[in-house]
């Protein structure tokens, strides 16, 4: 189905998607004001970082597995 | 409320806005195709590159309604309210993971909607129905609510004026505003919003970006505006004992949302109109910036907390006539310099036409291909196809400025709530039948039944109040997202009606749902 077989590493690595579901929905990791960051609440702060490290662990998966596949 | 907005704010906001919504016009032209085929006015062609499916999706998913009512939630329930930021964490990852095989199977197949796709898998017409069905109800009170939206800031700016119809009054900003969203829409199709989203979030990111630099320094930095939120609200409470409390609520409100957010027929029209596959992955990696934006405009709420905008005597009129609503509209008034609340007014403003256009769009879609193709004429042209979804997607919005106008704002509200549980509803039929193809349509229909059936009731017993629904397992309490709950039943009824109707194939109907989906296999 997909353009760019996927084995070995390259399947593998689609597993890193699971990794901000699971940081973002298992509340007990971060449901603390302290330490705050920059006036910053933890619960907020792990969140808004948490974004950006979705955004990155998605992109890895991307580059490694699927760029240049399906255009 | 109106006595305090300067004439240089509505000035502002009247040029812009015109300006945006004279390009939903020209957008027609952009990359321009046959446009009495449906694939060109109800998906752009499928030729939007990774960029401009960026800013329609975004235009899609960050509606005037979010802007207004997400900050809202957070300015009363606090860091419970924010909940819409674990859900666009997980959103993304699973766009990412599943829907360029949605694509694929649509684009290869020329399928416009879910419930094509479902009948091209399935080969079954009642299910195919039941998913569009959903769509187009689920979809409606979400148009409506865009209206909401747009009556808010119109009321804001002081633009008031209305007419009686039928003993009801109607607003003609807001009458006029529709009709030109009418009028692009029927004339330009889903170029038109997707034009306007690139205008719309430039505006939306120069507001935003002046929100988080000015507000804080004005008032104290960072620490300041969470020192203003009462401790107890700042993180989520801890559950009574024997349940999984809070907590848990919060974490399936973001899953369910997440689950259910490519479902509604808006956001899936959005990636049918990706160009490829690729198109689809790279925006899952950029769409992370409209959830961060998303973040940011949920603190908003804290800010109104942190100005006290609800104590100022300017804003006692909008804050009783709005409620809560009306904390962001107020902060804003506060804030910036009277051209610039006309700039921000004018990026919600946009921001309710947009998504708009896409929803009526994306039912209209629904209609024609899955119910009047399928049942009322079989065998009509292309072009008559589309001149019936431009004529049914004018039907569908009379109908929602029909239903803010005769129907309180609190009953759109709790029908776009249950709406989000029922869209969650169709996830077995669209997500897993492109996984299990040895599901049963007999199965997947007895799901989409309980789950429906139990949904509803759970959302009846709060009196359509609330998304939470505490179910009680042996004593325990599981304070749990109805759309969550009722798709466990949903999965669980699909699997197992499937399973015992396999274990006996009856012959007919085993043979008619084989001979569907091989062929669709790319």
């Amino acid at each position: 189905m997909s353009g760019k077989p996927g084995h070995g590493l390259r399947k593998w690595i689609n597993l890193l998607l699971l990794v901000p579901c699971v940081a973002a929905l298992w509340t007990p990791f971060y449901n603390s004001v302290e330490p705050r960051y920059f006036g910053i609440p933890f619960f907020y702060m792990w969140q808004l970082v948490w974004i950006w490290l979705g955004a990155g662990l998605t992109w890895i998966v991307y580059v490694v597995a699927w760029r240049g596949a399906d255009r | 409320m109106s006595a305090n907005v300067s004439p240089v704010a509505i000035g502002v906001f009247l040029v812009l806005f015109l300006l945006i919504l004279s390009l939903g016009f020209f957008a027609g032209r952009f990359r321009q195709g046959n446009m009495h085929h449906l694939d060109e006015w109800g998906l752009g062609g499928r030729r939007f590159g990774p960029l401009l499916v960026w800013f329609l999706l975004g235009g899609d998913l960050y509606t005037a309604y979010t802007f207004v009512a997400l900050p809202a939630l957070m300015y009363a329930n606090g860091g419970a309210g924010f909940f819409a930021v674990p859900y666009s964490i997980v959103v993304f990852p699973l766009v990412f993971a599943v829907f360029p095989k949605v694509w694929k199977v649509c684009s290869d197949n020329g399928y416009v909607t879910a419930a094509d796709m479902v009948e091209g898998l399935f080969r079954n017409r009642t299910l195919a129905l039941m998913i569009a069905g959903t769509g187009i109800v689920a979809t409606m009170p979400y148009l409506s609510l865009q209206l909401v939206g747009l009556e808010a800031i119109f009321g804001g700016l002081g633009l008031h004026a209305s007419v009686t119809v039928l003993g009801h009054e109607m607003d003609v900003p807001l009458l006029l505003a529709f009709g030109v969203m009418a009028g692009f829409t029927y004339n330009s199709g889903l170029r038109a919003p997707a034009i306007m989203a690139i205008a719309k979030d430039i505006l939306i990111y120069t507001t935003l970006i002046a929100c988080i630099v000015i507000i804080p320094a004005k008032l104290g930095g960072y620490a300041a505006v969470f020192d203003a939120v009462p401790p107890e609200k700042l993180i989520l409470p801890p559950g009574p004992p024997n349940s999984l409390g809070p907590q848990f609520a919060y974490a399936t409100l973001a899953l369910g949302g997440a689950l259910g957010l490519f479902l509604y027929p808006h956001a899936l029209t959005g990636l049918l109109a990706a160009s490829s596959r690729d198109a689809i992955r790279r925006n899952a990696v950029y769409m992370p910036i409209y959830a961060f934006m998303l973040a940011l405009l949920l603190l908003l709420g804290f800010m109104a907390l942190a100005a006290g905008v609800r104590e100022m005597p300017e804003f006692a009129d909008g804050f009783a006539r709005f409620g809560e609503i009306y904390a962001v509209p107020a902060l804003f008034n506060y804030i910036f310099p009277p051209w610039f609340v006309g700039v921000a007014f004018a990026a919600v403003a946009i921001g309710a036409l947009v998504p708009g256009a896409i929803m009526s769009i994306a039912a209209a879609n629904l209609f024609t291909r899955n119910i009047y193709r399928a049942y009322i004429r079989p065998d009509c042209s292309e072009a008559h196809e589309t001149m019936v979804a431009k004529i049914f997607s004018l039907v569908v919005k009379a109908g929602a400025l029909g239903f803010v106008t005769f129907f309180p704002e609190t009953s759109v509200v709790q029908l776009q709530l249950i709406g989000g549980i029922w869209m969650c509803q169709t996830l077995p039929a669209v997500l897993l039948g492109l996984y299990f193809k040895w599901l049963h349509p007999t199965g997947l229909l007895a799901g989409w039944i309980a789950g429906m059936a139990a949904g509803t009731w759970m959302a009846g017993e709060t009196g359509f109040k609330a998304s939470v629904y505490n179910l009680y397992v042996f004593g325990f309490e599981i304070p749990c997202y109805s759309a969550v709950s009722a798709l466990v039943l949903n999965l669980a009824v699909t699997f197992i009606v499937s399973a015992v109707l396999r274990a006996k194939p009856a012959g007919g109907a085993l043979a008619a749902a084989k001979a569907g989906p091989e062929e669709t296999w790319g």
